[in-house]
């Protein structure tokens, strides 16, 4: 079975480039451009695991982080949050919430994708 | 997708967020406590800054940051936004896209004004923000170390070179007990061992002891523990951050072993190869496996459209090839249409009948077509809101722009071939248009000038009008300068129309000296020759004192047009019907002899010189009678109304337009080129120009054009 991946960015750019990435090393890539849009696409795609952006319009990736993590469904997948942000107290927001981890944009492929293979557990 | 085509992509993006960018500022202008607007101007530049150091642009990068700081800082509500600090953010969007552009280009961005720009953003952030520098290599080597948590690289590399700078081997101790927690939040001890290894020689030790019976095994707890034993060169902190996620998940204890000994417990228990990854089970109160659909949120959300209005991204190639082709299928239309015609069938009712339901298909797939092609004039505006502003601090004044109509679609090239024009006039407004603060003050008028520019669709064109507030045109100064330079005499009579017009001529500039704003050797004649290339007018209206407006007049779009099929000297040429006022079969008793070869026809009580549109172009008229023919009524902006004589006209239909230029070479008179239905080439005609070709003196010197009459030879 392939490993699904659901990326939240709100840039094309980035969903773009992760899509390469990911695509190319074998995951099911599935996106969503924003928070809402991305908590939608969670409960369709079913992923395993989910890389999100933090500056989102609609809705944010701690609205995202903190609506997967809570409520009789909430999910204990992986969530990764790709961000150009690096302050301490948004990656302690991000961690309250229940982020798995904090990657910081740019990423590089080979690494973001051993990340992704290592967290998810499949060797895709 | 190849990743260049993800570089275009990127700066497609890059200039839709610049859009937004732009429109986000100038809301923010109207109501800067509107944290929805202020959030989206945020996003636009922080999107930029994300895309940009995916292909290592850093230049863009470190501005975007820089810009981004500030923007946080009223995001945060810790700066206030008042009329200065707005200038400055419309200066750095400006110039964000200026490093846009320069990367796209792959050329160097002006320097001067960026570093202009990052110095005064940088007056708005304290200390701490600016040690927040940012950069991307350092992150990315980060990353390659420890593969989750990465951490800020700024601060572990601070802390790395103070504590580590010996590099000595040092020995930490580590307890770590998972809490429920840590498994429902998708973390995996496994891989916080893996990060660590990366670090120096790890050493794992399970302690089962907590496991319980077979039949008392509780999936949804974390009942193992781990003594993990390091020797690294790291300092503690580097251990922190790796376990930065799950600290307050677990029980973790890190201590540095001074000691000599090793605890026992290290050699004793499994180490980690052997030890299988414990479950991770969701948490207590939730049975249901994770991976399951929360299905009941799920379809009472999908079924609502939200957000934008999906689009689709097409390569302007294959659209104007299929416009290329659709304008081939209408003239293969008019070809099967005539040949119908000619085979004179007996009862051909129901043939014409499904062919004219073809005709109005095809017209509903060119206009489909056309639609494509449209593009709403907001981006055109809001480029100039920039030149507004850079106008108006070259000259010292004080200036907004105000936009009406920018929804009001045009064809592309339209646009694209008006942004020069456009910005030309705009800059003109600011320039020659408004009055210095002090001199508005004391009109009255409020001290800062409004530049407007409108967009609107009428009567089957684009109107697109450039106004200010000003002074109006100074009308007895332009007399005085066109004279001065030859182009009147001194003892012309002209209406104010009239001089108004003197702008559009060539080599016609009112500031005495040329400003390095308005006066880079372009004059208002070549804005009045691109809008003509276009298809398109323009004209004037100007009051005293209360300012000037420039209308432009163009066609909706410039691939088709309705026209008179007409014959000249026996040719078949195309009018377009936009330029034809009424068509005039004269009467012998209308018409009246001026001089040796000139005619005016009386109509309703006016006369209107006739042009022979044969002799202008220089072809020998096939009848010489001056009755015959037909008349077509065009008003000119030269000559204002004057009828152009014609030997007949056969049809009316909408006619492709092929250039000339590109396909054989300009012809005077003639504008462009189409295929009619027998498959013949024909040309079409362009009033004005037919007018001007006139090689004889013109008949009324009061509607004369200067240009021609007033020269000096």
């Amino acid at each position: 079975m392939t490993t699904k991946v659901l990326a939240i960015d709100d840039s094309r750019t980035i969903r773009n480039l992760l899509r390469i990435s990911l695509e190319g090393a074998g995951f099911e890539f599935h996106s969503a451009c924003d928070g809402v849009e991305g908590v939608e696409q969670f409960s369709e795609v079913e992923p395993d695991v989910v890389i999100t952006d933090i500056n989102m319009p609609n809705m944010d990736g701690f609205g995202v982080i903190e609506t997967l993590r809570s409520g009789p469904n909430r999910t204990t997948v992986p969530i990764i949050v790709l961000t150009t942000e690096s302050g301490a107290d948004l990656k302690a927001r991000a961690r309250a919430a229940g982020a798995t981890g904090w990657i910081v944009k740019p990423f590089d492929d080979a690494s973001l994708v051993s990340v992704l293979r290592r967290l998810t557990g499949h060797m895709v | 997708m190849s990743r260049n085509s993800i570089r275009d992509t990127f700066f497609e993006e890059c200039e839709e967020l610049l859009e937004a960018l732009v429109e986000g500022l100038s809301s923010m202008e109207q109501d800067p406590d509107d944290m929805d607007v202020v959030n989206a101007v945020f996003r636009a530049v922080h999107s930029i800054k994300g895309g940009a150091g995916a292909f290592a642009l850093d230049r863009l990068v470190s501005f975007a940051h820089t810009f981004e700081t500030v923007m946080d800082k009223v995001r945060g509500q810790e700066l206030k936004v008042n009329a200065e600090l707005m200038h400055l953010f419309h200066r750095s969007g400006d110039q964000l896209a200026d490093l846009v552009e320069a990367a796209r280009d792959e050329r160097e961005p002006n320097a001067e004004s960026e570093a202009a720009i990052l110095k005064e953003l940088d007056s708005y952030l304290g200390e701490a923000d600016k040690d927040d520098s940012f950069s991307f290599d350092a992150v990315t080597l980060e990353f390659d170390a420890a593969p989750v948590e990465v951490e800020a690289p700024e601060e572990a590399e601070a802390e790395a070179e103070a504590e580590a700078e010996d590099g000595a081997l040092r020995r930490f101790d580590i307890r770590f007990k998972p809490g429920p927690a840590l498994y429902a939040n998708g973390h995996e001890p496994l891989l916080l061992f893996d990060a660590l290894a990366e670090l120096g020689d790890l050493r794992v030790a399970a302690d089962l002891s907590d496991l319980p019976e077979f039949d008392a095994f509780d999936p949804n707890g974390a009942v193992i523990s781990w003594t993990l034993q390091l020797e690294t060169t790291e300092p503690e902190t580097v251990l922190h951050e790796i376990f930065e996620f799950v600290e307050s998940l677990c029980e973790l204890d890190i201590r540095e072993n001074t000691g000599a000994t090793t605890p026992a417990l290290m050699d004793a228990a499994a180490e980690l190869p052997g030890l299988s990854p414990p479950p991770a089970p969701p948490d207590a109160d939730s049975p249901i496996a994770a991976t399951d659909p929360p299905d009941a949120r799920g379809d009472a959300q999908r079924g609502e459209a939200r957000g934008p209005r999906p689009t689709l991204r097409v390569d302007l190639e294959r659209v104007d090839r299929l416009i290329n082709t659709v304008g081939e299928l209408i003239i293969n239309q008019a070809m099967i249409s005539q040949r119908i015609e000619e085979l004179e069938l007996p009862a051909v009712a129901h043939l014409t009948n499904e062919f004219e339901a073809y005709k109005l298909l095809a017209r509903d797939i060119q206009e489909g077509v056309m639609a494509i092609r449209a593009q709403p004039v907001k981006p055109l505006f809001q480029r100039m809101s920039r030149i507004v502003r850079e106008a108006a601090e070259a000259t010292g004044k004080k200036a907004r722009l105000v936009t009406v109509g920018d929804s009001t679609e045009v064809d592309k090239t339209v646009i694209e071939r008006l942004a020069d024009p456009l910005t030309h006039m705009v800059r003109n407004a600011v320039d020659h248009g408004l009055e210095k603060a002090d001199a508005r003050a004391a009109s009255g008028k409020e001290s800062v000038g409004t530049i407007r520019l409108s967009a609107s669709h009428r009567s089957g064109s684009v109107f697109i009008e450039i106004g200010d507030d000003g002074a109006g045109l100074n009308r007895a100064r332009i007399l005085e300068k066109a004279i001065e330079k030859g182009l009147v005499l001194p003892e012309a009579e002209l209406s104010e129309t009239e001089i108004d017009n003197l702008l559009f001529l060539p080599g016609f500039s009112t500031a005495s000296e040329v400003s390095n704003l308005s006066g880079r050797g372009v004059g208002m004649d070549v804005v009045k020759n691109a809008v003509a290339a276009l298809g398109g007018r323009v004209s004037i209206a100007s009051t005293p004192g209360a300012g000037t407006t420039f209308t432009i007049v163009l066609p909706l779009t410039l691939a088709v047009m309705d026209g008179f099929v007409i014959s000249v000297a026996d040719q078949t040429m195309v009018i377009p019907i936009a330029s034809i006022i009424e068509t005039i079969r004269p009467s012998q008793r209308d018409l009246h002899a001026v001089g040796t070869k000139g005619v005016v026809i009386l109509v309703r009580g006016a006369y209107v010189p006739v042009v022979d549109v044969a002799f202008n172009l220089g072809l020998s008229p096939a009848r010489k009678e001056a009755g015959d023919g037909v008349l077509l009524l065009v008003s000119t902006e030269s000559q204002g109304l004057t009828a152009l004589r014609v030997e007949a006209i056969h049809d009316q239909r909408q006619v492709v337009i092929k250039s000339l230029e590109s396909n054989y070479a300009a012809i005077p008179g003639v504008s462009a080129a189409t295929i009619l239905g027998d498959g013949k080439i024909a040309l079409i005609l362009d009033p004005e120009e037919v007018v001007k070709l006139q090689p004889a003196a013109p008949f009324f010197p009061a509607i004369t054009p200067p240009k021609l009459e007033l020269r000096h030879a």
